[in-house]
């Protein structure tokens, strides 16, 4: 897989280990009470889950297997998809510091931010949905 | 596709219909617990295991020897997930209705997080090896 699949995959998988370990920790919380305040941290379990880790190993999947251009760079504009790999991690860092800093205002900056990954992501990657010659 | 790829496919499948199932009986009653599980049905039992399933087959090969990484540790996987989202499935609805947190229902919930965690954590390390960049 390409560098910066690796990169995708592997932030995918540590915020699926971060994201399991709080989701246990609240569930845990929910049979037997030991720690109530953890219940604060749910959107950061949904953050790191959905965002954090489904949404990213899908982008970086996608960045490895979509049809390659016969000519020029055959993955397309890769410093676009690296805007996107920063500015998606940047977002779900903000999103998560609204919950653990509690600064108002950040998860809005966050999902814009994520946006803009994901608009970069688009748009690096909308020419490579195309028929392969077989 | 290897034998435990076509394990957590088709039970990935049977979980996305016990989901739809769940979903709509969250939503025609106002059973408390219910919701959480539709949601975990769908977003663990469907989504994750098929990625899961899907990853096993389709990552760089770990070595030679090992084309797959530990194939005991993605049976641990497959067993230690499977156990703990259907544990979850059984005791958070009858805790959320009949007992107060820690007793037995609450101590289920403990266990069900206890092997959901060691599932996700399982594949992450399994998994990590696999990620390799050409």
């Amino acid at each position: 897989m390409p560098r910066l699949s690796g990169w995708f995959v592997r932030a995918a998988l540590a915020y699926l280990a971060v994201g399991f370990t709080l989701g246990a920790l609240i569930l845990a919380e929910k049979g037997v009470s030991y720690a109530p305040m953890l219940w604060r941290y749910l959107p950061v379990h949904y953050e790191l889950l959905l965002v954090g880790w489904l949404i990213q190993l899908a982008l970086g999947v996608a960045f490895w297997i979509l049809p390659r251009f016969p000519q020029g760079a055959p993955r397309g504009n890769e410093a676009l998809i690296w805007l996107s790999f920063a500015l998606l991690n940047l977002g779900i860092a903000c999103v998560v510091a609204e919950t653990v800093l509690s600064i108002q205002g950040l998860r809005l900056v966050g999902r814009a931010i994520e946006s803009g990954g994901v608009l970069a992501f688009v748009w690096g990657s909308w020419r490579r949905v195309r028929p392969t010659v077989v | 596709m290897p034998t435990l790829t076509r394990w957590f496919i088709k039970t990935a499948l049977v979980y996305f219909i016990l989901a739809l199932m769940a979903g709509i009986f969250s939503a025609a009653s106002d059973l408390p617990g219910i919701f959480p599980v539709y949601i975990h049905l769908l977003v663990e039992g469907w989504i994750t295991l098929l990625i899961i399933g899907v990853v096993f087959w389709m990552f760089p090969k770990f070595s030679r020897d090992l084309p797959r990484g530990s194939e005991k540790l993605g049976w641990a996987t497959y067993t230690l997930l499977n156990a703990g989202l259907l544990l979850r499935v059984v005791s958070e609805p009858i805790s959320a209705i009949w007992n107060p947190p820690g007793y037995f229902w609450g101590i289920l919930l403990v266990l069900s997080a206890s092997l959901q965690w060691l599932g996700g954590m399982a594949f992450v390390i399994n998994t990590w090896g696999r990620v390799k960049e050409k």
